[in-house]
């Protein structure tokens, strides 16, 4: 009872709990881990790997591991294993301290704190073109210590990171907002082509009473180029290129992105990791190994999507989870996206595309129109036996179809007398209106006869060339083989003589010819003249150059042309032609060696002989080669006193007077005159008899060994030569003898030079 | 004390056979002296050319190639190089060292009697019977000659250069004389069929031998007629003539088996070499010694002075 009056208050305190000895800890190595499920798990100390994985720090289970059967038959075609990093991880990477972690947690988008989207990307792009390519250390480093007084103003405004500032929007009113008021920015947005693509897919679920903030916009960025490169170089990353097949990114010359960039982008490729040093500053070099790469083409399936959808979703939808209808439109990629990587820095997609240009169409052309032009000369063609067949053709054309509509008058200018007679209203004049109705009816028939015999035989003609002769075309081709090459030979055949200009023209289709050129014939025609008058030349040319056609070399060579041709009024001749031989064949009888035996010609060398032989080119600028040739009129009185005329030139080729004269001189300006030449005949068959005389003497009479002394002083008498140069000093006597002689005689020639 | 200045030896014959040299390559048609004088070169007709030592008589080299008989050769400045010419109407580029055919310069229509390079070897020279001389260029690859010189009417039988000079010998009896230097043509009439053509040393005078058994020197300039040299035999064959080294001496081959040398001043017959019995092909005398060399039938003789008994003679003379 006394017990009870003790009052008591609160719990009793449980007194064994002190004397209970607290729990042995237990020792370290009977400490374990159990996982989730209560399997043990072992601890390896945290150098050792941390905690055991898989069985007994396996991989797999028990049983070990179980590779994945290969399967395929005809119906199941096996497809492509496409491991992904979820097939190697287990539970526990899914869970929430793991690598993976597969629970709904709030995203790092909600919560307050989360890295602005857009601006990571520009910042990355910005880093790509940095000095130290992909390096954003530094930004990372420095984070403000505090938020500006700004963004914390702009936060109690209700302002979120990421989203843009002003009044929230209804996406509708939004969208007329930015299609009025968009235009008033002169910097396009670069974001702001994707929003509109986007606006469109969203339109159909966006609920009426739901405002959005508005969107945030890139940064721009104001970094001046400071280098001289174009625009969108990106230099080569040394970092990059060095280091090899062990690179983690690798430069590739066909795509100028790398992959750090384009994953960035969202396009992921699964280039071929390649080493060496490439980039937009080298070529393919010589060192690259595997030289089968294509190197203007290259086309891959890694470069098109396999997997539908590529961006992640939720990246401008503010506040929003994707609905159903959302996520169905995402295989459509949007139009900027497909741009991406590929538009330069600082430069956006228009918003608006170009306008198309409205191209009209050609005016159709009237159906009767022929693409026919020039003249319609108005030419009986039928007349023209010469013309050539094609032309003949085609004057038919270009006429037959304008001839109907031709007015039949033209002025009265046309008309002929019978008709202007006809339109005055005149009566017809009495008596015979042609010659023929004078003749009589026989000597008529006669006529006509004729007339229509030459006519069917011209008609015939023109039909058979017409025929016979193979196409314009291949006559000129043949033309162009037969003269192709040939040298310049300054002995051809001049058909068109009496007309020098049109020997001229052919002389240059010919040259054309030789030199190969396949429009010759077109391009050696006067172009002032008329079509026809061209065409009908076009034809004789052809036509000579083919009958002229020059033989081969080798048989031009043994043949000479010949002197006097049948047809022609002149002949090409050397222009210095040799004098008679039979004077000389008397000087040489009378041993007179010099002048009279000798003749000198210009002769012209080819340039390169000259240069080969070291001396300048006499003629310079001369493009005969060998003797200068002239053309002589046949029947020349000239050509029969060839000695005459061929003096001529050879005398402005003559030694210079310093020279040493022969007394020979002398004689030949002497022969004009009759006496004189008598009396210079005199006076050879004198020296003839006087220089035969040693001739004459027994000359070899001695041995083998011995010598034979030839005298020749028969003359000795009348001057005594001193010992050395006989043959001058016998000329010198003579000379004296002849001057004596023509003095005795009582001449006194003026011309007379003889020292 | 000066040494008395030695008295001027009197003009050397080449009037001692030296050696022999059996060639083996069917008739020697011409034999040649390279530039030098070191070497002998024979053409044969056998279609072979032969290079051949001059101071030992042993054969060096064999060119064969060529499709008929060889008639000309020449060897460059440098003797690098020889040419050839042949009865089948080419004209042959030899590499001597190789003995390889640098070129083959066809073109000629009949046998090329002749062949000569230019003083620094950029141009052969070729005269054939088809009467043409053509002038090929050895820098270039071109296989047409740079020129063709056409003006003689009948076969070219013998041609020469000098510097920039080319004397040319036909058989239409005419000499002619190509100056590239002043673009001129002199043609020497000499009326009977020329067989072969000199300049002298001293590039002042022509010699030409006719088949007139006749010899003349003409001066270059005006083509007058300084001396002439007779007594040999000369009427059918295509027979050499040359000068002596110093041009002190005229030579010619004969019909009767002699070589026949006259004093180029006085015109006298100073020596009378018996080489055999048939006809004395071919000459060459030596460019600087007083050395000849005969071709006969199928044989090359070296003739030179032996000096004291040369001169003895020469003196008992």
């Amino acid at each position: 009872v006394a017990e009870m009056e003790i009052g008591s208050f609160g719990d009793l305190i449980n007194v064994g709990f002190k004397n209970k000895p607290l729990k042995k800890p237990i020792p370290l190595h009977e400490q374990t881990v159990k996982d989730e499920k209560g399997r043990y798990k072992r601890f390896h100390g945290a150098f050792t790997g941390g905690f055991s994985a898989g069985y007994f720090n396996t991989v797999g289970s028990k049983e070990g591991w179980a590779p994945s059967a290969f399967v395929s038959s005809r119906q199941q075609k096996a497809g492509k294993q496409n491991a992904r990093p979820e097939d190697f991880m287990d539970e526990e990477d899914f869970s929430e301290h793991g690598i993976a972690p597969r629970e709904i947690t709030t995203s790092s988008e909600f919560s307050s704190s989360r890295r602005d989207q857009a601006a990571e990307k520009a910042k990355a792009i910005n880093a790509q073109a940095a000095l130290i390519p992909g390096d954003t250390l530094l930004e990372e480093l420095i984070a403000p210590a505090r938020l500006s007084i700004g963004v914390e103003l702009l936060r109690k405004m209700g302002w979120k990171e990421g989203q843009g500032v002003g009044p929230r929007v209804k996406r509708k009113t939004r969208r007329q907002q930015m299609d009025g008021g968009s235009r008033v920015y002169g910097c396009a947005l670069p974001s702001a082509g994707a929003e509109d693509s986007e606006d469109d897919d969203d339109e159909e679920f966006a609920p009426e009473n739901v405002t959005f903030a508005p969107k945030d916009v890139t940064p721009v960025d104001f970094s001046p180029r400071m280098g001289v490169q174009g625009l969108g170089y990106r230099g080569l990353d040394p970092g990059l290129a060095l280091l090899g097949h062990g690179a983690p990114e690798h430069i590739d010359l066909f795509k100028p992105q790398s992959e750090a960039r384009s994953r960035l982008f969202g396009d992921e490729r699964s280039g071929t990791r390649r080493g060496g040093v490439a980039g937009q500053a080298f070529g393919v070099g010589a060192l690259e190994d595997d030289d089968d790469e294509d190197v203007y083409h290259r086309d891959s399936m890694s470069r098109y999507d396999s997997v539908l959808g590529g961006e992640e979703p939720g990246d401008r939808l503010y506040g929003w989870t994707a609905p159903q209808q959302y996520s169905r439109n995402k295989g459509k990629p949007a139009k900027d996206v497909s741009y991406l990587g590929k538009i330069l820095e600082g430069f956006t997609l228009a918003q608006k595309p170009a306008k198309e240009k409205t191209i009209f169409p050609p005016p159709s052309l009237p159906r009767d129109y022929r693409p026919v032009q020039g003249f319609r000369p108005v030419v009986e063609v039928s007349r023209l036996s010469g013309v050539s067949p094609a032309l003949a053709k085609a004057l038919r054309t270009s006429r037959g179809h304008m001839v109907k509509e031709e007015p039949q008058q033209g002025g009265r200018h046309q008309l002929h007398s019978g008709q202007r007679r006809t339109l005055l209203g005149e009566d017809a004049l009495q008596g015979p209106s042609s010659v023929m109705e004078l003749l009589r009816p026989e000597d008529r028939q006669r006529l006509l006869n004729l007339r229509n015999a030459s006519n069917q035989t011209s008609n015939q003609t023109s039909n058979q060339t017409s025929n016979q002769t193979s196409t314009p075309e291949s006559r000129v081709s043949e033309a162009l083989a037969a003269w192709r090459g040939v040298q310049i030979s300054t002995q051809t055949f001049r058909p068109f003589e009496k007309n020098p200009s049109k020997q001229e023209r052919y002389e240059l289709y010919l040259n054309r010819l030789k030199q190969g050129d396949k429009d010759a014939l077109d391009r050696s025609l006067d172009p002032a003249m008329t079509e026809w008058e061209r065409s009908r030349e076009r034809d004789e040319f052809v036509r000579a150059s083919i009958l002229y056609r020059p033989s081969s070399s080798s048989l031009s060579t043994r043949f000479t042309r010949a002197q006097h041709q049948e047809d022609d009024d002149t002949v090409e001749v050397s222009r210095d032609q040799e004098g008679d031989i039979d004077d000389k064949q008397a000087a040489v009888t009378m041993k007179m060696f010099g002048k009279l035996t000798r003749e000198t010609f210009e002769w012209h060398p080819d340039k390169l002989l000259c240069k080969r032989f070291n001396v300048p080119d006499p003629f310079p600028g001369s493009g005969t080669v060998g003797l200068p040739k002239v053309k002589r009129d046949k029947f020349s009185v000239f050509n029969f006193l060839t000695v005459a005329e061929s003096r001529e030139p050879t005398a402005l080729l003559k030694p210079p007077e310093s020279m040493k004269k022969s007394r020979w001189d002398v004689s030949e300006q002497k022969k004009e005159e009759d006496c004189l030449s008598e009396m210079l005949s005199a006076a050879r068959s004198q020296t003839e008899t006087k220089v035969e005389k040693p001739a004459s003497l027994p000359a070899s009479s001695s041995s083998s060994q011995q010598t034979e002394v030839r005298s020749r002083g028969t003359n000795s008498e009348v001057i005594d030569p001193p010992e050395g140069y006989r043959p001058l000093l016998f000329k010198m006597s003579f000379l004296t003898w002849l001057v004596y002689i023509l003095t005795s005689f009582g001449l006194f020639y003026n011309n007379i030079n003889i020292y | 004390m000066a040494f008395p200045q030695p008295r001027p030896q009197a003009p050397q014959l080449p009037q001692h056979l030296l050696r022999t040299i059996d060639c083996q390559q069917g008739a020697v048609r011409a034999v040649r002296f390279n530039c030098d004088g070191n070497y002998l070169l024979s053409c044969g007709s056998d279609k072979s050319l032969k290079l051949w030592s001059m101071s030992r008589g042993t054969l060096l080299k064999t060119y064969s190639g060529h499709g008929y008989e060889v008639l000309d050769a020449d060897s460059s400045y440098d003797n690098s190089q020889i040419c050839s010419c042949s009865s089948d109407k080419t004209v042959i580029l030899w590499d001597v060292a190789t003995g390889q055919v640098t070129r083959k310069l066809r073109g000629h229509a009949g046998k090329v009697n002749c062949v000569q390079f230019s003083e620094e070897a950029t141009v052969i020279l070729s005269g054939s019977i088809d009467g043409t001389v053509r002038c090929w260029d050895t820098r270039s690859r071109r296989y047409e000659p740079i020129q063709v010189l056409d003006e003689a009417r009948d076969s070219i039988s013998s041609l020469k250069v000098a510097q920039h000079e080319l004397l040319t010998g036909s058989v239409d009896g005419r000499v002619r004389l190509y100056d590239l230097r002043m673009g001129q043509l002199h043609v020497d009439f000499i009326s009977s069929p020329i067989t072969c053509v000199c300049f002298s040393q001293d590039g002042q005078c022509t010699l030409s031998s006719s088949l007139d058994s006749t010899v003349r020197l003409l001066d270059k300039s005006t083509g007058e007629m300084l001396g002439e040299y007779t007594g040999h035999k000369m009427k059918g064959y295509k027979l050499d003539c040359c000068l002596s080294s110093k041009d002190t001496h005229v030579l010619s081959c004969s019909e009767d088996g002699h070589v026949y040398c006259w004093d180029l001043v006085e015109g006298s017959l100073s020596l009378k070499l018996p080489v055999g019995k048939a006809v004395v092909q071919s000459l060459s005398f030596h460019p600087s010694e007083t050395c000849l060399l005969t071709a006969m039938e199928g044989r090359v003789q070296v003739w030179a002075s032996e000096p004291e008994e040369a001169d003895e003679e020469a003196m008992a003379k």
